[in-house]
């Protein structure tokens, strides 16, 4: 997966691979690992930077839907290169319900595996991931940097899995 | 599952659940998600009326519920006030519309419902929706519809159906915009 300086030239982890495991810090004193969240659909986020005006309006939409990513049992994750500490200073502010996480040493390593990186900015891009119960990339969106990607397409891509699921329940229990 | 798609399509379309100003034979439809305590949406209101005047006939106007409760703490309530008032009339519901957008630093429950009995609505009505029920859930419907529409802020436009992504702000663009979607359907 190469990742160069032209943002259009990005190439994300592309669908139907296992997403690369991380462990990052949420809080100064917490981590969180990825495969702790076997079982249920996460929602990767990756965004440039804290307190810019277009990552602020996304992180406040995505922020007002817990009921929508609860329907699908999903987990929200946004993912920058800032420090833990600006991400809390960050999520007390815009009292935030979900976690933010640093990829701040060594800087921007889970973004480069994602494919999710601008060397030239030395920012995460402003990219979507939906990864399903068992770790599999199902679903990805890479957004224009001064574009926020909404979230129509997130919501499409965790319908399909839970109606999906509901297939594999339906099969399952008429054999 | 293809990747990258984000569709930016009116979900569901406007209906007669809708609060529409015009006529429904316009050719031109205008919706609008906003949150009536975001000061981009009250900049945006003088703005939709200068267009509402000059294209007449030809637009018709629609608003839908967009509360950033999160950002905006009084958004919620201010839109299941609007929608309480609205209840009693089409006329009374703009008004309060118009009411709430000129008075965004006065949004507390006691300002939206002296809003609401100023405009003839009793102010338990609003009281008594604060606390939840069908109104509350139209606005939390209203706010679905426009996640899966593909609203990424307020205020956001639709232009007959798809999202317009120019910027509203520009008093060229923006009718041009309409004009356009005028003409496609000719």
């Amino acid at each position: 997966m190469a990742t160069t300086n032209s943002p259009t030239s990005l190439e994300l982890l592309p669908v139907g691979i296992q997403a690369p495991d991380f462990t990052l810090h949420s809080t100064p004193d917490q981590k969180l690992t990825l495969s702790d969240f076997r079982g249920r659909p996460v929602v990767l986020v990756f965004y440039p930077a804290d307190w810019s005006p277009v990552c602020g309006d996304q992180v406040a939409l995505y922020n007002e839907m817990h009921g929508e990513f609860a329907e699908s049992n999903a987990q929200l994750l946004g993912i920058s290169v800032d420090g833990a500490w600006c991400h809390l200073a960050f999520a007390k502010d815009r009292h935030l319900h979900f976690p933010l996480l640093a990829d701040f040493e060594p800087k921007g390593e889970v973004s480069r595996k994602y494919g999710a990186y601008h060397d030239a900015q030395g920012e995460s891009a402003r990219a979507l991931f939906v990864i399903d119960a068992s770790g599999v990339i199902r679903w990805n969106y890479l957004s224009p940097d001064g574009v926020n990607p909404g979230a129509d397409g997130i919501l499409k891509a965790l319908d399909a899995l839970t109606s999906e699921q509901r297939g594999t329940a339906t099969a399952g229990s008429g054999s | 599952m293809t990747a990258g798609e984000s569709t930016g399509a009116l979900t569901p379309p406007v209906s007669d659940r809708d609060h529409v100003q015009g006529s429904s034979n316009a050719k031109i439809t205008l919706v609008e998600y906003g949150d009536y305590e975001c000061p981009h949406c009250a900049r945006a209101d003088p703005i939709v009326k200068h267009l509402q005047h000059e294209l007449g006939t030809t637009m018709r106007f629609v608003f839908r519920n967009f509360p950033l409760s999160e950002a905006h703490p009084h958004a919620l309530h201010a839109a299941i006030a609007a929608e309480t008032v609205g209840v009693h009339g089409e006329d009374e519901f703009w008004r309060m519309h118009d009411v709430l957008y000129r008075n965004q630093d006065a949004l507390e429950d006691e300002d939206l419902v002296g809003y609401a009995e100023s405009l003839g609505v009793p102010g338990a009505e609003v009281i008594d929706a604060f606390a939840g029920g069908k109104l509350a859930e139209r606005v939390r419907a209203d706010f679905r519809s426009g996640i899966r529409s593909g609203v990424n802020g307020t205020p956001t436009f639709f232009v007959n159906g798809e999202r317009y992504d120019g910027n509203w702000t520009d008093t060229h663009a923006f009718p041009a915009a309409l004009r356009a979607a005028f003409n496609s359907e000719h």
